[in-house]
C-alpha cells in the first residue's frame, strides 16, 4: 500500500480522517484541560496560603 | 503479605499513589494506540462489503463500551459515598465522568461519520443511538449538577442520586439492538465465536486496551487535581512539595 494509498482510503478519507481526527483533538483538549486545572489548583494552594501569611 | 485497602481510601495517601500510577497508564496507553492504529489503519485488510470506512469501528466500538461501563462505574463509586460516606468515592466519580462523557461524544461523532457511508446517513433517532446520546447528556448533568452547587458534600450527593437512576439507562443501550428493530447491528463478538478477521480483532483489542489505560490515567491525574482542591486547608496538602 503506498502513502497516498493509504491516505485516501479508497475515496473514505473523509469519514475515517474525520472520526480519528476528531477523536485526537478530544483527547488533546482533555489532556490540556486536566494540566491547566493541576496548575490553576496548585496555585490557588499558593495563594490561599500566602493571603493567610499576610494577616 | 496483607495490602491495607483502607490505607488507600485515605486521600493524602491516593493522592501520591495516584501521583505513581498515572504516568504509568499514560505510557502503556500511548504504546497501545500506536499499535493500534498501526494494525487498524494499515496492517489490517480492507472489508469486503464496507471498505476502508470499517476502519471506524477501531475507535468507535472501543469508546462506545468503555462510554457505558466508566458510567457504571462513576454511579458505583457515587453510590458507595452515599452510603459510607466516603470523600474519596465521590471525588472518584467527579474525576471519572469528564472521560467517560468525552468517550460517549466520540462514540457518537464516530458512529455518525462510520453511519454516512455504511448506512447513508449521519443519525437517525433509532434506539441504540437514541439512548447514546441520553447517556452523553446523563453526564453532562452530573457535571453540571455537581458543578453548581457551591457545598462539596451536598453536591457529590445530589449528583450520586442523578447519575445512579440515570444508570437505568445503560442496559438500555446495550440491549438496544435486541428489544427493538433498529438499524444498528448486534455484536460481532459472541460467546459463540468471533466473525471478524485475525488482524481486525488484534486492531479492536489493542484499541480497547489503549482506552482504558487512557481513561484510566486521565481519571488518576484528574482525581489529583480534585483531592487537593478538597483537602486544600489540609497540613498534608500545604507541606506538599509542588504546592511550595
Amino acid at each position: 500500500m503506498s502513502f497516498s494509498e493509504f491516505i485516501d482510503m479508497h475515496g473514505r478519507a473523509f469519514y475515517v480522517w474525520g472520526s480519528y481526527g476528531m477523536a485526537l483533538l478530544v483527547f488533546i483538549v482533555e489532556i490540556a484541560l486536566v494540566v491547566h486545572k493541576r496548575k490553576l489548583t496548585l496555585k490557588q494552594i499558593r495563594m490561599m496560603r500566602d493571603a493567610e501569611g499576610e494577616q | 503479605m496483607a495490602i491495607n485497602w483502607f490505607k488507600y481510601s485515605a486521600p493524602s495517601t491516593f493522592y501520591a499513589l495516584a501521583g505513581k500510577l498515572a504516568p504509568w497508564f499514560a505510557a502503556i496507553a500511548a504504546i497501545l494506540f500506536a499499535a493500534g492504529l498501526y494494525i487498524g489503519l494499515y496492517v489490517a485488510p480492507i472489508d469486503a462489503v464496507q471498505g476502508d470506512a470499517y476502519r471506524i469501528i477501531f475507535i468507535h466500538v472501543p469508546t462506545s463500551i468503555l462510554s457505558m461501563f466508566i458510567y457504571l462505574v462513576v454511579a458505583g463509586y457515587a453510590a458507595l459515598g452515599l452510603i459510607f460516606n466516603t470523600r474519596l468515592s465521590a471525588m472518584m466519580a467527579s474525576a471519572m465522568a469528564p472521560t467517560g462523557a468525552l468517550f460517549a461524544f466520540i462514540a457518537l461523532w464516530t458512529g455518525a461519520f462510520w453511519g454516512r457511508p455504511t448506512w447513508g446517513t449521519y443519525w437517525v433517532w433509532d434506539a441504540r443511538l437514541t439512548s447514546e446520546l441520553i447517556l452523553f447528556f446523563l453526564y453532562l448533568g452530573f457535571i453540571a449538577l455537581h458543578a453548581s452547587i457551591d457545598d462539596p458534600r451536598r453536591a457529590d450527593r445530589a449528583s450520586a442520586l442523578l447519575v445512579i437512576v440515570g444508570s437505568v439507562n445503560v442496559p438500555l443501550i446495550y440491549f438496544s439492538v435486541y428489544w427493538w428493530n433498529t438499524i444498528h447491528q448486534g455484536s460481532t463478538i459472541k460467546p459463540t465465536g468471533i466473525s471478524m478477521e485475525t488482524t481486525m480483532q488484534e486492531a479492536l483489542l489493542t484499541m480497547f486496551l489503549a482506552c482504558w489505560a487512557y481513561a484510566i490515567a486521565m481519571t488518576l491525574w484528574r482525581v489529583r487535581s480534585i483531592i487537593l482542591e478538597r483537602e486544600r486547608t489540609a497540613q498534608w496538602v500545604q507541606d506538599l512539595p509542588e504546592a511550595n
